[in-house]
């Protein structure tokens, strides 16, 4: 009998045929502990009574939720991660060079087969490039730091196959609402979710990061897409015998399988305050916008910006909207700098900010306030996240979010 | 027996304890905040051996683990839904607060009910009813029953 994806990844590290519902131990390939969670992992490593991380190469440091600093104590969360990492003798300490999830694939540390646990639920990110990759608290983190395992369940797999041509104004953020809508907040919770088809074959890694990120938002323990050229370009390597068997096989046994022809999607917004609360924009009605945020590990990515930017080229966006980019990588930056795309958008009145998780989780620069409506490109509308609790969070895709910042009001690109 | 505060479905960690919260020192100081948007008194209300009863998908959202850790220092005695997002579940069994799945118990409570326990039978009693949920698997039990997972790996030792 086959297998899927998640089944062959984890097989492949324990060393033996695995099946949905077993309990394994898997060796950890990377970690990822972010800033905001760093005083807690390290005060539990010390409570544990570990001296030393298992492997200082597997574990990366990324201060992005806190750079710079926007409270009187955050700081106190930077000076202890640079502290471990100095301590422990790690060198993979990102001090501000973009969101974590943007790096760990960006910068080159995790590859195809992977399995990857990080301090933070949108660790689902990395399975864009044919990793098992998810989110865990910081407990569980110390006591990997101190083992270099963890305890695990072989999840079972929900199969989403979409075929044919997406239309040009929809973007793999629309595919991803509409999948999470179709599914529910807890639709895949505990198991994993498969991407295949010609549709998602045809996607960048970019594009594909875009729904591995929000795979969490259904609830599910990972998403996945088979490695292939695209992959092995993006990660700058050849894939090896293992990786180009890494894709589900025609007789392995899926929970599910969802069907979608790529000619169906619509721009989408989830709208306040659930994430799958999915609506076609053409039904949301006329809702006027106070602010449009494009960035976030979810769509802050060269593509993303440059799809705005093409909307935008040339344009005003509306005077009364505050647009807020944030690169989601130093990298992305730079490379946006110097293609032109940051200046098409300055000229459009946006204000650009450094490289960070920015307002996405409502700690830096853009919070809102009661009765304020903002479209966003990023992972999560729930109550509260991005200022007050009356604050309107509609997730977008970076067309629909340009043509909403360009009109002053909810809009899908033509 | 204990008093029930009534949460509705997907009730995201954001609304348990709020980012900008995140980082105070202690749980003591964290803890007056929880639930803040949804009920903001819920904190001066909760006293020690209340529950926390919701629908389906407590906890989803984000991995922090401050979530669990404020009810349970607010003493909150368990959190008994319809289902728990997968990693709300797991930081839970690791601090020592019990995450008890009943089906039936939502539907027939309202806020205030008082209830009871009992971990070892897997029943709720409520209102003269009594109610079976899920017995949590002997070895998540054990970590529970000593503590959290710290607690449990130094008597291991």
């Amino acid at each position: 009998m086959g297998h899927t994806m998640i089944e062959k990844i984890i097989a492949h590290n324990v060393g033996r045929e695995v099946n949905p519902g077993d309990i394994v131990t898997v060796d950890v390939d990377y970690v990822m502990l972010d800033d905001i969670m760093m005083p807690f992992i390290v005060s539990k490593f010390k409570e544990m009574g570990f001296s030393k991380v298992w492997d200082t190469e597997k574990v990366v440091i990324i201060c992005d939720h806190l750079v710079p600093a926007s409270q009187v104590d955050d700081t106190r969360a930077y000076h202890i991660s640079c502290d471990f990492a100095a301590e422990q003798g790690i060198k993979n300490l990102h001090r501000s060079d973009g969101i974590c999830h943007q790096l760990m694939t960006e910068a080159g540390y995790v590859k195809p087969g992977h399995v990857v646990f990080g301090t933070d639920s949108h660790t689902t990110t990395y399975g864009c490039v044919g990793a098992f990759s998810s989110g865990i608290g910081y407990t569980e983190m110390a006591s990997i730091l101190g083992t270099g395992q963890l305890w695990i369940r072989v999840p079972s797999t929900i199969k989403v196959n979409i075929t044919g041509k997406l239309p040009s104004n929809v973007m793999s953020k629309d595919v991803i609402l509409k999948v999470i809508g179709d599914l529910t907040a807890a639709g895949a919770t505990y198991k994993a979710l498969e991407f295949t088809g010609d549709t998602v074959e045809n996607m960048s890694v970019s594009s594909r990061m875009t729904m591995t990120n929000m795979a969490i938002e259904a609830g599910a323990k990972c998403g996945l897409f088979a490695p292939d050229e695209k992959t092995a370009e993006y990660c700058d390597i050849e894939l090896d015998d293992f990786q180009k068997n890494l894709k589900g096989d025609d007789d392995a046994v899926y929970e599910k399988v969802i069907n979608y022809r790529a000619e169906d999607f619509v721009p989408v917004m989830a709208v306040p305050s659930n994430v799958d609360h999915c609506v076609p924009i053409s039904e949301i009605g006329d809702v006027k916008v106070d602010q449009v945020f494009l960035g976030s590990c979810t769509n802050g990515r060269l593509e993303d910006l440059m799809a705005a930017a093409d909307i935008l080229k040339g344009k005003k966006i509306a005077p009364f909207v505050r647009f807020i980019v944030t690169p989601a990588s130093r990298k992305v930056y730079t490379e946006a700098l110097k293609n032109g795309t940051l200046d098409i958008l300055l000229d459009a009145g946006a204000d650009i900010t450094h490289p960070s998780c920015g307002l996405c989780c409502g700690r830096t620069g853009g919070i809102l306030t009661d009765g304020e409506v903002v479209v966003a490109t990023n992972n999560r509308n729930f109550l509260g996240r991005m200022g007050t609790n009356k604050v309107n969070i509609y997730l977008a895709s970076p067309k629909s979010a340009a043509m909403s910042a360009l009109t002053g009001k909810i809009s899908a690109a033509v | 027996m204990g008093k029930i505060f009534r949460f509705y479905k997907d009730v995201d960690t954001d609304q348990i304890i709020a980012s900008q919260y995140l980082l105070f020192p202690t749980f003591d100081e964290m803890k007056v905040h929880t639930f803040e948007s949804l009920d903001p008194e819920f904190a001066s209300k909760v006293k020690p051996g209340d529950f926390v009863v919701a629908d389906e998908n407590f906890g989803c959202g984000s991995s922090r683990e401050q979530a669990p850790s404020v009810l349970k220092a607010l003493g909150v005695k368990a959190v008994i839904a319809k289902s728990f997002a997968r990693i709300f579940y797991r930081n839970s069994i690791n601090i020592g607060l019990p995450v008890i799945i009943c089906k039936e118990l939502y539907d027939e409570v309202k806020a205030g009910d008082e209830m009871e326990l009992n971990m070892e039978e897997g029943t709720i009693t409520t209102g003269g009813k009594t109610f079976s949920c899920t017995k949590l698997p002997e070895n998540l039990q054990k970590i529970l029953d000593e503590g959290g997972l710290l607690a449990s790996l130094d008597k291991e030792d």
